[in-house]
Formats: C-alpha cells, sequence, structure tokens
C-alpha cells in the first residue's frame, strides 16, 4: 500500500518487484499474456545493465533522431508574460516530430534483442504510429499498428506517413473506434502472436514492466535538461510543466527531477470542455477515480459501475481515458500538482506561442503552454520555469481551422 | 463440498463430460437474459458462467465485445447482474453459476461488498480474466472467505514455471484456454490441447473445463474425452446475435434459439456417455 508520508527517502525508487507504484501498477493481463511480459522484464533488466545496449540507443538518439534536443530561453514571451523565465525543451525537433521516437528506438532495440520478428503498436493521434512505423522501417521488421476509427478520420496525414513507412494500419471499431479501443485490439492481437510478436505500448501505462521502461527510455528528456540547464544558468530549474495524456514526454522530464525537492512540478491534463462537463474531457487524474485497465491500476474516466469512459479533449493525443499509474502515485504522494486546463485554453496558447516565437506546437504541449500562461506571471523573473515542448503541430493544423473557422 | 465440487461429482458418476455454457448478463436486455438463464439447465447446461459486461474486454473477441456492449446499452450493471444471479437461485438449487468478468467493475462496487452479495445471491465462483496470481490477493481471499470458487485460467503459454502458480489457490474447477488468442476465434488443435491437459493433469485433482473457441458437437464430444467440462461462450452470445431485430432488440426466436443451440451442443455429451439415451430424445 502507498505510505502517505511526505518524508519518503526518495520519489524515483519505484516501482517495487511487482510493478507497483503504492496501490498503482501492477500486471493485470490476461494469463496467456503473463508469461510473455515476465520474459520482457527479464529481457529488458539484462538490456538495461549491459553498456553495450545504452550505447547503441545513445548511438541511435544521436544520429537518427538529433538529441540532444536544445534548450531553448522563449524570450519573447517571457516578456510577454512578465514573470519566470521560460524556457522550452525542444523535443518536437525529434525525428519524426516528437518526444515518441525516444521510446520507440529503445523498444525496437529490445525486441532485436529478444529475437522478436513482428512489431505491433496502439495509436491516438498517430504521432506513436508514426515513430513505431518509422522504426520498424529503419530495421526492416514487419509493423501493423492498430488505431481507432475515428481517428483515422480526425488524423489523415499521420496514417498516410505510417502507410508511406511500410505499416498496415488496422482501423479499430469496437467500442467508440479511440485510442482505448485500439490498445484493447493490439492487447488482442499480442495474445493470439505470442510467439513472433513485440508490442511497443507508447505512454507509460499497460502492465509492468512497460511504465518502468516506458519511463527510462524517455528519461533522456530530463537527464539533459538537468545538464543543459546547469551549463545554462549553473544550477537547476524551478519549475517543470509538461502535458498528461499517458503521461510518458512530462515523466520523462519529471523523473530525473523526482527527489530535487526544490523544484516544483506541474502536469497538466485535458480539461476539454471542463472539468464539471460530465465525460466532457480527459482529465484522469483531476477528474476520475481510481480503477484497473489495460493492465495496470491508475486514475480513470469511469462511471459509477466501473465502466469506462471517453472522455473528449480537443487533440487526439491526450484523449485517453487512464494515465501512467506512477502519475497517479505521484499525484497521491503530493510531489507533483496536477491541474487541467480546458481546449480553449489550450488553442489560444497554440496562437500564441506561433505568433511570439514562430514555433507551431502541438496541441499537446499548448496545454502545457497554457498553464504556464497562468503560471509564469506569478512566480519572480528569477525562477528557471522549463516546459517540455514533445511535439510539433503540423499534424494539427487542419483541426485548429476547423476550430478558429479559418479557410486552410 | 460447493455446488460446482458436487456437480463434478455427479457428472464423473454419470461417466460424462460436463457443458460449461457462457451468457453475458443482460444481453440483449435484462428480462430476456435472465428467461435464457433460467432455461439453460433444462437445455442441457451443467455450469452456467454470466458474464458480468465490462466496456474493454480486452482478452475476448468480436462476439463477446459485442454481446458485453448490447448489455451495457440495455443498462446493465452489476447490481442488476447479482440480482440475475438471485432470481435464478430462487428456482434452481442445483447448477452452479460462475460469475466471469475483469476486475475494474468489481473494484469500483467494492471488494468485500462483491463477494458478500455474489454470495448471498447464489454464485458460486469467479473468473476474473485480468487477475493472474501476482494480483489476486485483493479478491481471491475474500472470495473464499465467502465461499466462492477462485476458477483460474491456465493458457498454451503458460509454462512448466507458471503452472504451481496458477493452480495453487484454484479452487472448482481450472479453466483450460485452448487457444493462445481472445474468445471465439481460432478452433482448438485436438492433439496440442491433449498434451497441455495432460500436463495440467499431472498437477491436479481439480476438474478441467476446455474452453475458446468452441462452436460444433464434435469439438465438445473430441474435447469432453480429454476433460470434464467444455465451455461454450462465442458461439452462444453470436446466436444471441442473430435472432435480434435491425434495432438490436430480442425477437420471439431469441430465446429458443439461444436454448435449441445448447441442446443441440448439449447431446453429443450424452451420446458419449450414454448411447441412443439422449436428452432430447428422452424428452
Amino acid at each position: 500500500m502507498t505510505t502517505m508520508t511526505d518524508a519518503l527517502n526518495t520519489y524515483r525508487g519505484g516501482p517495487d518487484e511487482h510493478g507497483h507504484f503504492g496501490l498503482f501498477g501492477g500486471r493485470y493481463v490476461a494469463e496467456t499474456l503473463m508469461p510473455l511480459i515476465l520474459d520482457l522484464e527479464r529481457a529488458y533488466n539484462e538490456a538495461k545493465a549491459d553498456p553495450e545496449f545504452q550505447a547503441e540507443l545513445d548511438s541511435l538518439n544521436a544520429h537518427y533522431s538529433g538529441r540532444p534536443s536544445p534548450l531553448y530561453f522563449a524570450e519573447r514571451l517571457t516578456e510577454h508574460l512578465g514573470g519566470a523565465k521560460i524556457y522550452f525543451k525542444r523535443d518536437e525537433l525529434n525525428h519524426t516530430g516528437s518526444h515518441k521516437i525516444n521510446n520507440c528506438l529503445g523498444q525496437i532495440q529490445l525486441a532485436r534483442r529478444m529475437g522478436k520478428t513482428r512489431i505491433i503498436a496502439e495509436t491516438g493521434a498517430g504521432q506513436h504510429g508514426v515513430a513505431v512505423a518509422t522504426v520498424a522501417a529503419r530495421f526492416g521488421l514487419p509493423c501493423e499498428i492498430y488505431m481507432g476509427a475515428t481517428d483515422i478520420e480526425r488524423q489523415k496525414p499521420n496514417v498516410f506517413r505510417m502507410k508511406l513507412l511500410g505499416a498496415k494500419v488496422n482501423p479499430v471499431t469496437s467500442g467508440s473506434g479511440t485510442l482505448k479501443d485500439a490498445m484493447n485490439d493490439a492487447l488482442r492481437d499480442w495474445v493470439a502472436n505470442v510467439h513472433d510478436t513485440f508490442y511497443i505500448i507508447g505512454t507509460v501505462a499497460g502492465p509492468h514492466p512497460y511504465p518502468a521502461m516506458v519511463r527510462d527510455f524517455q528519461s533522456v528528456i530530463g537527464k539533459e535538461t538537468r545538464a543543459q540547464m546547469m551549463e545554462r544558468e549553473g544550477r537547476l530549474p524551478d519549475t517543470l510543466v509538461a502535458c498528461i495524456g499517458g503521461g510518458s514526454n512530462a515523466m520523462g522530464l519529471f523523473h530525473p527531477f523526482l527527489d530535487d525537492r526544490a523544484v516544483s512540478i506541474y502536469g497538466v491534463e485535458a480539461g476539454g470542455y471542463g472539468i464539471d462537463v460530465p465525460n466532457g474531457h480527459a482529465a484522469s487524474m483531476t477528474g476520475g477515480e481510481p480503477g484497473v485497465l489495460h493492465g495496470n491500476r491508475t486514475y480513470l474516466l469511469q462511471n459509477d459501475d466501473g465502466q469506462i469512459l471517453e472522455g473528449h479533449s480537443i487533440s487526439a493525443g491526450l484523449d485517453y481515458p487512464g494515465v501512467g499509474p506512477e502519475h497517479s502515485w505521484l499525484k497521491d504522494t503530493g510531489r507533483v500538482t496536477y491541474v487541467a486546463v480546458t481546449d480553449k485554453e489550450a488553442l489560444e496558447a497554440f496562437q500564441l506561442c506561433t505568433r511570439l516565437e514562430g514555433i507551431i506546437p502541438a496541441l499537446e504541449p499548448s496545454h502545457a503552454l497554457a498553464y504556464v500562461r497562468k503560471l509564469a506571471p506569478e512566480l519572480p523573473s528569477d525562477n528557471l520555469l522549463v516546459m517540455n515542448m514533445c511535439g510539433r503541430g503540423d499534424k494539427d493544423i487542419f483541426a485548429v481551422a476547423e476550430h478558429l473557422s479559418m479557410e486552410m | 463440498m460447493t455446488r460446482i465440487d458436487q456437480t463434478f461429482a455427479r457428472l464423473k458418476a454419470e461417466g460424462r463430460g460436463g457443458l460449461v455454457t457462457f451468457i453475458t448478463a443482460g444481453d440483449p436486455d435484462y428480462e430476456t437474459s435472465l428467461s435464457m438463464l433460467k432455461g439453460l439447465p433444462a437445455a442441457g447446461a451443467d455450469i452456467v458462467e454470466l458474464g458480468m459486461p465490462f466496456s474493454d474486454p480486452m482478452a475476448d473477441g468480436p462476439a463477446i465485445q459485442a454481446s458485453s456492449l448490447r448489455a451495457l446499452k440495455a443498462g446493465q450493471n452489476m447490481k442488476k447482474t447479482l440480482s440475475m444471479v438471485r432470481e435464478f437461485r430462487k428456482e434452481n438449487q442445483a447448477t452452479p453459476i460462475v460469475l466471469m468478468g475483469y476486475y475494474n467493475p468489481i473494484y469500483v462496487y467494492g471488494v468485500d461488498r462483491f463477494v458478500t452479495d455474489a454470495s448471498e445471491a447464489g454464485a458460486d465462483g469467479l473468473i476474473i480474466v485480468d487477475m493472474p496470481p501476482e494480483e489476486d490477493e485483493e479478491l481471491r481471499p475474500a472470495a473464499a472467505g465467502k465461499g466462492l470458487n477462485f476458477i483460474r485460467l491456465a493458457t498454451p503459454t503458460t509454462d512448466a514455471r507458471r503452472l504451481p502458480a496458477v493452480l495453487a489457490n484454484t479452487s472448482g474447477f481450472v479453466y483450460y484456454v485452448s487457444i493462445a488468442g481472445i474468445t471465439g476465434t481460432a478452433a482448438p488443435d485436438i492433439s496440442s490441447v491433449g498434451a497441455h491437459v495432460a500436463r495440467i493433469k499431472a498437477h491436479t485433482d481439480l476438474p478441467i473445463a476446455i474452453g475458446f473457441g468452441v462452436k460444433t458437437p464434435e469439438q465438445v464430444r473430441e474435447l469432453a474425452a480429454l476433460a470434464e467440462g467444455v465451455v461454450v461462450g462465442s458461439a452462444l452470445v453470436a446466436s444471441i446475435a442473430e435472432t435480434l431485430d435491425e434495432n438490436g432488440q430480442a425477437t420471439a426466436e431469441t430465446k429458443p434459439k439461444l436454448l435449441g443451440l445448447v441442446e443441440y451442443l448439449s447431446e453429443a455429451l450424452h451420446q458419449l456417455a450414454e448411447p441412443r439415451r439422449s436428452r432430447a430424445a428422452a424428452a
């Protein structure tokens, strides 16, 4: 059980050997998958201890993806908001345009190490699907992506990119045809193809060891941020802000700083039409209850019968009814503050950033930006704030045009 | 001895395997589902598995997914599922009911409240698909305390290392999943099922019921020769789906078609035990 004291020695020790972060996490999967996730855990632990594995990953990150991503001082936004000194961690500059590649390069290396010959994945907005299709092409492995039929309609450019990269995109019509249903179908595929298939989960959710493994691969974001800020300012940042769908970009930024108690950390969920609107948001922690879905216990959007709700967000990438279990634990321990911003606030931040900084952010980090807009003016000018710019907005221009009633 | 133990003892005495039938509670609506549930024993079901519908049944194929969604759309919830068990038990004291589903609706209902209410309603066992031995500590002991059997799934991927953990604390029977896959898709390969079941039998004296992908009397007959029971689910809920009108509502054919299929499959088991004296012929 969670020890809810504020005197924990470390916030970076999770999960325990059974994959639990206090009450959250675990391995709630069908028996057919249990031997596989135990194999995966063994293989990952061996890989982690192998310097060659890390060296290969570092090399791919540097030469294929383009890491380290810059830590950029957003001067005009800082002036405009008049408070904290705002930096962007530019993970939108990675190959494929988001932080998703960090995790995919790690997992495909592990798949190859395990001798798996077929890759599957789920995707919502398509950013993870594109990153998976990219690494599958790079290493010559056949790849099938499960994507909700509704999302395929909303995210056509990414669907086309996946197809160009040689992936087979399977439309998911079960349930409501969005990310959670895509994840169900990917799990069903895995159960039926256990002998040769590796499932690349895109966020810090799913059964253990995925939440810890994806976090570790994404932690490159936070580790670079530490080093870059030390170099730029001679000290650690004071404030971190990142958006939360499943929570992988946020966990990647936050995790290396969890034990630096002076660093204030904010996770920003998708408030959709507003937290008070029933089923009108995708803020699992701010507006949900603990439950069990997709192999782990975490905060979920659900009704009082334990049936999962769809939720809503302007951003297809945040439109997930759950959240990584480690975030749920960090919420309950109080180490990280979780908040929500609405679709409207995210859209305003999207425009502000585009005009002031010449950076078109994805709608996902636009949520983080919208919170920075509220937070930064309250902070002193020597407060160093880092926001994770986890994706670029090219994929979102159609949706934004529609919301702003603009002609393209 | 629980009602499940008694049933397997009786089947052994009769020299035949048992038919375990799965339907989803509340599919296509509460009244039709209850009426079908009550009719299952007379049609030949020896044990009834009653699905507790869940919005995200990740181990189930299209037929049971659709069945769950039909039930939820018609307003089914945990309270109503337990009330179906209670109604069934008023008329039938012999046929075991096993509640089958996923953990979240139980967790949200409250574990202690659930095992108390399920036991009082007259349920006999639980199968929780997404609760492997590694995670069952918060439900299994509570269920056992109320006399509910905790039935675990063993699968083709359950290797020798895991089998003892899977069998430990399993009671009632072992559900052998005959394919590495989801419900109602591929057909089981009899020879490989035989080898796996023999391996499990070397580790336990519990009865074994084989399920996933069973559709025909031939399969029922062949699998029954390997174990103590055969589970049919997707084929039954698919037969319900076939009878619904364009709005997804039950028709006059819904109940007779389901029970007819159960009778047809059950004959295979009775023929196996005592040729020429099938239940249908006796009726």
